[in-house]
């Protein structure tokens, strides 16, 4: 059997996805990314290999992907984030679709045509709001571990509106708020909808919305909200938060 | 993994060195002491300016090299502590932090800093902040501070326009006389303009070159060779320089030599350069095998209105038929017509975040000429020189994500 795999080196977690020749997942894995990218590459592949019960010596072709895709030495090519969310996408639904992959630093809207060839996409600008940066940052403002952000958003009752551009600023309105006395379940939902809102003023969305990246995999009422911003459904893909590396490891079967 | 690649060189840069170190010299060095000089804005006019006999200079020449040096992220802040915003002309903020700190390119090369101007001259095309700018200095050394006053947003640069841009010039004349001690000769002016207009046409052939596939020539080297038709045009100088590189380009045509080896895509660069990462931008773009044919940028400084029989009046049109200051469907004709000239495949645009007059990003004219034409765009956020507001990683996955989308 062959399997061809695909890494992905974000900004906050590394993720390695084998499939086999078919695009079914065999094996995944995910660590931090940390200090050593090299490091974590290497632990991910034993990772997999233990996982999968397979040899290093079984795989096909690898593809690096996310902002540590220089730094993968035994990676057989390189593809960026936009491509590889696009590919692992585009395999799973098949049609006309909008990506919007929310991860740690960026976001990105990636618009897909019915063959899946990308016609169009956009980075977030050179700031934090809109990705997985903020909600920690919110997070760590309402002294709540990441885990309970989503279910705090869901039992929220009142609609509470962050409204600056700025991450910053917006840390300053969420103190406003806890002044104020407003439930905390509120202000999670109030940053949940910012972020929404600074990806509405991206781009638009054409065909099917599908949300990946590890935003939405932990926050799934984050991709309810979007949706509702894009007045359409937002589908979360499966292995959202492993979309990249599954999509770039599409790609290495391609390649190969 | 690529191996890292390097810019190909040109044998001409060694002139051009040797006549940017007599210019400044003649502006800075020994035996420019008591000579007159002019501050002059980078489309200002020049020709009026070296008719007259001053010594021109430029500051924005020299923003651009505190950019390519990445020391303008030192500057700035002082600047703005002064009260100039982060938010305007980086090139300002960081000549006025410049000087307030005494340091600068300038003193490394053995100069004690940018002359001190007997008269600053600008013309507001461009934009409001060379004329904030210049009377900075104004009032910093007591000096006059002349200028035009051109229409911004042009839509046809009718009779009336060009009317009032040639009276504004005409109205310099006898100001700038005071200040230089003589007359102006217009004998001497119509010389001025002619070599004006001759660089002009030296400096067109030069990037219509990179038309050719491969293109002997990019962006990257344009925004560097550009020097002389920015600082030098209406001099002999600028006109002997460009008599050097264009064979050299025409020669690597014949050889089929580009600037990018294995070219396969060409890009449009619309929006200022980023000075400070110029050399790293160009690496990326070779070993994308893309070449950054045609620019906004470079082709600024074609004045073909320029006419020795009509010298107020040509001036006035050349320095009003600029793409930066006509409005936005005059802007999209000219972009479609160098997707054709230069058969482009997509078009970059630099969102420069102190520069908004040099930015088209933000009235959807990307999105109106991708409809249009059929070419993919993408948007890079940066600036010409505060590194502050530019992201590397960011803009290289846009990059390499932009050009994966064209080999699609």
């Amino acid at each position: 059997m062959e399997y061809f795999g695909g890494i992905d080196i974000g900004s906050s977690t590394a993720k390695l996805v084998i499939v086999d020749t078919a695009g079914r997942i065999v094996a995944k894995a995910l660590r931090r990314s940390g200090i050593d990218y090299g490091k974590t590459a290497e632990e991910l592949r034993a990772a997999v290999c233990a996982s999968a019960g397979i040899d290093r010596s079984a795989f096909g072709r690898i593809i690096s992907t996310g902002y540590g895709r220089d730094n993968v030495p035994w990676a057989d090519g390189k593809m960026t984030e936009i491509a590889c969310h696009g590919k692992g996408a585009f395999f799973l639904f098949r049609r006309r679709m909008t990506v919007i992959d929310i991860g740690a630093q960026d976001s990105k809207v990636i618009h897909l045509d019915d063959t899946g060839r990308r016609t169009g996409f956009k980075m977030n600008r050179k700031c934090a709001a809109g990705t997985g940066a903020f909600i920690e940052e919110v997070a760590h403002k309402l002294a709540l571990d990441r885990a309970e952000l989503n279910g705090l958003a869901e039992r929220s009752t009142r609609k509470v509106e962050l409204g600056s551009f700025c991450t910053v600023f917006a840390a300053t309105e969420v103190i406003e708020k806890i002044r104020a006395g407003v439930a905390v379940e509120d202000i999670v939902r109030g940053a949940f909808s910012s972020v929404a809102k600074r990806i509405v003023e991206m781009d638009a969305v054409d065909g099917m919305l599908v949300t990946t990246g590890g935003v939405v995999a932990h926050n799934p009422f984050l991709a309810k909200m979007l949706g509702e911003a894009f007045s359409t459904e937002a589908f979360i893909a499966p292995d959202a938060q492993y979309m990249g590396a599954f999509g770039a490891a599409l790609l290495a079967g391609e390649t190969g | 993994m690529a191996e890292t690649v390097e810019p190909k060189k040109f044998a001409a840069t060694k002139v051009m060195k040797e006549i940017m170190d007599r210019y400044f010299n003649r502006l800075m060095g020994p035996g420019s002491e008591g000579k007159k000089i002019a501050y002059c804005t980078s489309v200002g006019p020049a020709e009026l300016l070296y008719a007259l006999g001053f010594e021109v200079y430029f500051p924005e020449n020299y923003g651009a090299m505190l950019g390519s040096s990445r020391t303008a992220t030192d500057m700035i802040p002082l600047a703005n502590a002064r009260g100039y915003s982060p938010d305007i002309c980086s090139y300002l903020t960081s000549d006025i932090g410049s000087y307030l700190k005494g340091e600068g390119p300038f003193r490394k090369m053995g100069f004690s800093g940018p002359p001190k101007a007997d008269v600053l001259v600008y013309n507001t095309n461009q934009c409001r902040d060379v004329k904030d700018w210049f009377e900075f200095y104004g009032r910093e050394w007591k000096v006059p501070c002349v200028g035009i006053h051109t229409p911004r947003a042009i839509g046809d640069a009718d009779e009336v326009i060009i009317g009032t841009v040639s009276r504004q010039i005409e109205a310099l004349v006898k100001p700038l006389e005071t200040v230089a001690g003589e007359r102006l000769d217009m004998d001497r002016f119509r010389e001025v303009i002619t070599l004006s207009r001759t660089c002009t046409e030296l400096w067109n052939g030069v990037l219509q070159t990179a038309a050719n596939i491969p293109a002997p020539l990019s962006f990257f080297d344009g925004t560097i060779h550009m020097g002389p038709a920015v600082v030098l045009r209406g001099t002999q100088d600028a006109v002997d320089y460009y008599k050097v590189l264009l064979p050299e380009l025409r020669k690597r045509i014949a050889e089929g030599v580009g600037a990018v080896d294995g070219e396969k895509y060409r890009i449009y660069w619309e929006g200022m350069p980023i000075w400070g990462k110029l050399k790293n931008l160009a690496v990326q773009f070779i070993e994308l095998k893309t070449a950054v044919v045609a620019s906004t940028y470079c082709n600024s400084w074609i004045f073909e209105d320029l006419d020795p029989d009509k010298p107020f009046e040509g001036m006035a049109r050349a320095y009003t038929n600029l793409f930066i200051c006509r409005d936005d469907q005059w802007k999209e004709e000219y972009i479609r017509r160098m997707i054709r000239t230069f058969k482009i495949d997509g078009i970059l645009y630099h969102n420069a975040k102190t520069c908004p007059n040099n930015s088209n990003s933000s009235y959807s004219m990307p999105q109106r000429l991708q409809e249009k034409t059929g070419k993919p765009f993408v948007i890079i956020d940066g600036d010409l020189n505060d590194l502050r507001c530019y992201s590397e990683e960011q803009s290289r996955t846009n990059i390499e994500a932009f050009i994966e989308q064209l080999s699609q």
